[in-house]
């Protein structure tokens, strides 16, 4: 009595408040690493009170559940490479939300076979959870395998696919209507709940482009949260309910910064189709006929060193060409004749939500170089030379005053305002959105055409 | 309604208040790690799955014979969460041993 009815239940409080306590030592790189232990110590918390429940008999599956989890688990967190962690991000999400459909799915049989009534509250949450859990499942496969290049990045459109959708999601609230309606007789429902949800999450995210995916698995790290929290309502469990909670509204703030970063809403995001990686080159403005002012790595030896405060833009191009570890050594050449160098990283940088600090963390950058858009904008003004490697739209001044252009207000690093531009590009080709940069063709900036990892370690050799 | 399902209505929603309030204040920096450990977190589904898991005296009869579906699903699920929880924390570690101070 004392285990079942006390001990357990303050075990999994402990265990909440854990959890809460890792979040908020996340707040600083400093106590970040604590943050992820504390809150570790409470998921075993939490697996330990509850192999303490007396309902709980046998222990082969659960042993040979945890050790095949587990080495699946640990293998891939030591192998993947820190460019592919968006995507497996988004196969954890589907595994959190595959997770929460099962254990949905199996309350409710074991309420049938122990002939209980179910009531219909129970029912609801079931079939809250299957619908959630099934959409970021499916939701999440297709989210990686579009990432992984498994999938094309394009958006898969075809005639009807919104009512197709919606008729998707009202069948799945119809299913579950139903299966309160009838209670312990819903055997039929479930599994009809199960692959219609399955279906939903699959239509669900093929219409959305590579390019979104950013957006789309802060989402469905918000659904796996939020489909958690709701198997904690069928077991009547506080330690789901919270835990779920919190990670539901992580993934809404992250979801939100990502729109916000790239001036779209989520609504935008989910339904328009945009965003493919193949994108053809936006009309009005002629690619390439302008003039640029074009430099080779050599001739730029004299503005460095003459140089205060250089400002590196990295973006995805950058780790695309697997560039991070030369940056990085530039930077220190830099430093070594007293300039200051300075990271600016725009909220979509990566491919997820501070992904490039994570690349560049990886290359050995410290932290304290890298610097948010609203930390570094004010600070253009005073810098020499703004370094954008593989960074296009998000320096782009047209969203500032082109009210015609489709960047128009999206936030970005207004590298123009420094005194050199320096832009490592591959060729004049425009970026995802298709539109060309006016960047480019400002009387400061300067072209650096190539690889961008051969530039930088062109410019490294010059500066040695 | 019953005293005991508003109660976890009121756990849900303060949980929600809670997870805003913390999690606003983690910096865009610590955002990958963020979403890993949140991930982590989310694996909590494994208290279900251990207690599904678990049963063993619920038989289905079915085509295959005597089933206990419970406790499959349970299994299936265990896989999934411990995935989850082991992956998430251990690559949110590995990410963060990365930042370094100057």
């Amino acid at each position: 009595m004392f285990i079942q009815e006390i001990l357990i239940p303050v075990a999994y409080l402990v265990s909440a408040v854990l959890f809460i306590m890792g979040l908020k030592q996340l707040s600083h790189p400093k106590t970040a690493p604590r943050g992820n232990q504390t809150a570790a110590i409470g998921m075993l918390i939490a697996i330990i009170a509850t192999l303490l429940y007396r309902d709980v008999i046998d222990y082969t599956l659960i042993i040979a559940g945890i050790i095949i989890g587990g080495a699946i688990g640990a293998y891939v967190a030591r192998t993947v490479e820190m460019t592919a962690m968006p995507q497996m991000v988004a196969i954890f999400n589907g595994f959190g939300g595959g997770a929460s459909l099962l254990v949905a799915t199996a309350e409710f049989y074991r309420l049938i076979t122990g002939m209980e009534a179910i009531a219909g509250f129970t029912m609801t949450a079931i079939g809250l959870s299957i619908i959630i859990g099934g959409i970021t499942f499916t939701g999440s496969i297709v989210a990686f395998a579009k990432l992984q290049g498994i999938m094309r990045g394009a958006p898969i459109l075809f005639k009807g696919q919104q009512i197709v959708n919606s008729i998707l999601l009202i069948g799945t609230v119809t299913l579950t209507v139903l299966a309160v309606m009838v209670g312990a007789e819903a055997g039929f429902y479930i599994p009809a709940i199960i692959v219609v949800a399955l279906i939903l999450g699959y239509m669900f995210v093929i219409p959305i482009g590579g390019a979104d995916m950013p957006v789309v698995i802060s989402l469905l790290n918000s659904f796996s949260g939020i489909a958690a929290a709701a198997t904690g309502f069928v077991l009547l469990n506080n330690a789901l309910i919270i835990s779920g909670s919190l990670v539901g509204a992580s993934g809404i703030i992250l979801t939100n910064i990502m729109c916000k970063g790239m001036n779209r809403t989520i609504w935008n995001v989910l339904f328009a189709g945009f965003g493919g990686e193949d994108y053809a080159p936006g009309e009005g403005v002629p690619v390439t006929q302008k003039p640029v002012k074009s430099y080779e790595p050599e001739d730029t030896v004299v503005i460095f060193e003459n140089a205060r405060q250089v400002v590196i833009v990295p973006g995805y191009g950058m780790a695309v060409a697997q560039a991070q570890h030369m940056v990085h050594e530039l930077e220190k050449i830099l430093e070594a004749k007293g300039v200051k160098v300075k990271y600016a990283i725009h909220p979509v940088a990566g491919r997820m939500p501070g992904h490039m600090n994570v690349l560049l963390a990886e290359a050995n950058v410290p932290y304290d170089n890298l610097f948010d858009l609203d930390q570094i904008n004010p600070e253009f003004e005073e810098t020499d030379i703004a370094l954008v490697i593989g960074a296009n739209d998000v320096v782009n001044p047209a969203a500032r005053h082109d009210t015609a252009s489709p960047i128009y207000g999206m936030p970005i690093l207004d590298v123009d305002r420094s005194r050199t531009v320096f832009v490592l590009k591959r060729s004049m080709n425009p970026g995802f959105a298709g539109i060309d940069n006016e960047l480019f063709y400002n009387d400061n900036t300067i072209m650096l055409f190539g690889d961008a990892k051969d530039t930088v370690t062109k410019l490294v050799a010059e500066l040695k | 309604m019953n005293a005991d399902l508003l109660i976890l209505i009121y756990v849900f929603v303060l949980a929600i208040f809670v997870g805003f309030e913390v999690i606003t204040k983690v910096p865009p920096t610590l955002h990958t790690p963020l979403m890993s450990g949140s991930n982590a977190i989310s694996g909590i589904t494994i208290v279900g799955a251990l207690l599904a898991a678990g049963f063993t005296e619920l038989h289905i009869t079915t085509l295959w014979g005597d089933l206990n579906i419970t406790a499959v699903l349970g299994f299936v699920a265990i896989i999934f969460a411990t995935i989850n929880v082991v992956g998430g924390f251990m690559v949110t570690n590995r990410m963060l041993k990365m930042f370094k101070h100057k």
